[in-house]
């Protein structure tokens, strides 16, 4: 995709995105306005996935932590009914950003399949942390009765407005992803992915490199988590269980690891399939299953990388 | 705290840890040798499960379900790893997670479809019901004892064949170089195909089991493989013996942890402090373990890679 398509096809999709909720206020089908800020608020957190995974090759099975760092980030305050969002949101952000950085301290210093255990192994104490508060619910989960409160007029109760909210969110993160990932900062990232010992040997502090990707990385995807948390007003340990990471892995790798736009094409077809699907099938978890073996085994780069092989050369 | 209590709980440990070493064994061959990471094998631990449940319906004995649901997972063992799993020995782990993420969702829906959503138990025969008598006035269920002995002669054979049979010392050099086995003329698909099946019998073995205690649920596998992985993290990737040794502890530490650490910290918390941090630690210990072993040994215990 040459970038003056991919700037059409941007803008497209944002006025789309702009239009969307006048179409469902005149259509009155306010379930897609639902659907449609879920998948933007997971396009988030795979985005912020997709830095570490896709970027600089970091395969991380306990990414859900961070959205559920984020989600208790709104849900613990609201239950002291301390709803100040911005309050929220730097508490989301803080202790997404301090658990990535302990726990990345000691992840970095392991490479490949071990990366992919201990990050694992952080997500789960995490998660039996939270199974184990019973202050906040623990296994049952937290209700949060009252969304975030932002000031300025702002008022998130209502659903359109939470909608721009994200929106607002998914392209501030896209374009600070593109900005990133093109800076020095993000060559540096990616050539660590190719060949790490020969930016050691050029003077360049790798580890450090990786840590701050890590916890940039662990933030968004804490932001994520703090609208998901106001989203669905109901928080529980199952957020971050061990699955969930496993289905953002799935959107990075369908829309394409490794391109800005990726991580929101896979949220696409992850949140498409599963909306679309129930309506014909009740067993529409085996079409996604076997939708994952053939990306795994036939879709290098995902759609993305298929439309842009196409369009090259098509036949 | 009594000793009659601790004993108890030592056996309940000995129990998980069979179970884990039932799932751990054919999990870290696969990963040792293969180099590969399947998440979908806790897929053959809800199989053979649900298999022998149906089975011990259908021939109202539980002796004849278990002999004939083993060599059915081996036989689905065969059939996955034909069919998807060896395509995917050469990607790299990430096409491999999420392939065999599939594959889990592909498992946990026909289970699903065949079975229906709700779980499914069956009754023990009479002779299993029983308790039986350790020490004086102390009784553990006959069918626990059961679990263990078997989960312990099943790790005795694997021991045996792993160390003193040719196909065993493939299996070794594989998992230590298996560029070397190949280049030496050794038809290593075959074998691969073969540790990957059995592998797939033990974890069906292992849920079988465990299915007339908690019954035979969808995505029972999905939580213990975890738990496994850590396992054979633990024990060092590719080492039956490690994970033999990881299995145990993680069994122990977790069962003893839950049971006992209340206690323990009370001796120096405030009593609240201690009932409510305990659950939280204890069901934390087995991955500060892990932690602490992947900082300090990444090969783990037993480690037979280099890296």
């Amino acid at each position: 995709m040459t970038l003056r398509s991919g700037g059409w096809f941007a803008g497209a999709v944002l006025l789309g995105a702009f239009l969307l909720p006048a179409w469902v206020v005149y259509a009155r089908e306010p379930f897609v306005l639902d659907v449609v800020t879920r998948l933007m608020i997971l396009a988030i957190a795979a985005s912020s996935l997709n830095l570490i995974l896709g970027y600089s090759g970091m395969v991380s099975l306990g990414h859900a932590v961070f959205l559920g760092i984020g989600a208790y980030a709104a849900g613990i305050p609201a239950y002291y009914e301390l709803n100040n969002g911005w309050l929220q949101l730097a508490v989301a952000l803080g202790a997404s950003g301090i658990f990535a950085l302990l726990t990345g301290l000691v992840c970095l210093r392991t490479r490949g399949a071990y990366f992919i255990m201990i990050t694992l192994a952080f997500a789960q104490m995490m998660y039996f942390i939270f199974v184990s508060i019973e202050e906040y619910g623990g296994d049952d989960g937290l209700v949060i009765y009252s969304r975030s409160e932002m000031g300025f007029g702002v008022d998130l109760n209502d659903n359109v407005q939470l909608y721009f909210l994200v929106l607002f969110c998914l392209a501030a993160v896209l374009g600070f992803m593109r900005r990133l990932t093109q800076s020095d900062f993000g060559q540096v990232i990616r050539s660590i992915k190719i060949n790490e010992p020969r930016m050691q040997a050029l003077g360049f502090a790798t580890f450090q490199y990786r840590l701050v990707c890590y916890v940039i990385s662990g933030m968004v995807c804490g932001l994520a988590g703090w609208l998901l948390g106001n989203f669905t007003g109901f928080i529980s340990p199952e957020m971050m269980d061990w699955t969930r990471s496993g289905e953002l892995i799935a959107m990075v790798l369908l829309g394409g690891a490794a391109t800005v736009a990726g991580p929101l094409v896979g949220a696409a077809i992850f949140i498409g399939v599963e909306t679309l699907l129930p309506d014909f099938t009740v067993y529409w978890h085996l079409y996604l299953g076997i939708l994952l073996i053939i990306v795994a085994k036939f879709g290098r780069g995902g759609l993305l990388g298929w439309w842009t092989q196409w369009r090259k050369d098509p036949r | 705290m009594d000793g009659a209590l601790i004993l108890i709980q030592i056996l309940n440990g000995l129990q998980l840890g069979v179970l884990l070493f039932l799932l751990a064994a054919g999990l870290t061959l696969v990963f040792g040798i293969m180099d590969f990471i399947n998440l979908a094998h806790g897929a053959f631990y809800m199989l053979g499960a649900f298999i022998c449940a149906t089975l011990a319906i259908w021939f109202d004995s539980f002796l004849i379900a278990v002999l004939l649901a083993v060599p059915i997972t081996f036989v689905i063992g065969v059939v996955v790893e034909l069919g998807v799993a060896r395509q995917l020995y050469q990607a790299d782990h990430l096409e491999q997670i999420l392939a065999t993420f599939g594959l889990i969702l592909i498992a946990d829906t026909l289970v699903q479809m065949i079975w229906g959503p709700q779980g499914m138990t069956f009754a023990l025969p009479e002779v299993l019901n029983g308790q039986v008598q350790l020490l004086y006035g102390v009784e553990f269920p006959v069918y626990r004892v059961l679990i263990i002995s078997v989960g312990l002669l099943v790790a005795l054979a694997l021991y045996l064949v792993v160390s003193h049979t040719r196909t065993g010392m493939l299996i070794r050099a594989g998992a230590s170089n298996r560029r070397m086995v190949e280049a030496l003329g050794v038809d290593i698909r075959m074998l691969f195909t073969l540790v990957f099946a059995a592998g797939a019998a033990m974890a069906g073995l292992a849920g079988l089991m465990i299915a007339p205690i908690t019954e035979a649920s969808i995505g029972m596998g999905n939580e213990i493989l975890i738990v496994a992985f850590v396992v054979i993290v633990i024990g060092g990737i590719g080492s039956v013996q490690g994970a033999f040794f990881g299995a145990m502890l993680v069994g122990l530490i977790d069962t003893l942890g839950r049971a006992f650490l209340d206690d323990l910290l009370g001796l120096v918390l405030s009593h609240q402090a201690a009932e409510t941090s305990a659950p939280a630690i204890s069901a934390m210990l087995i991955y500060i373990l892990m932690v602490v072993i992947l900082y300090f040994r990444p090969q783990g215990l037993f480690g037979v890679r280099a890296s």
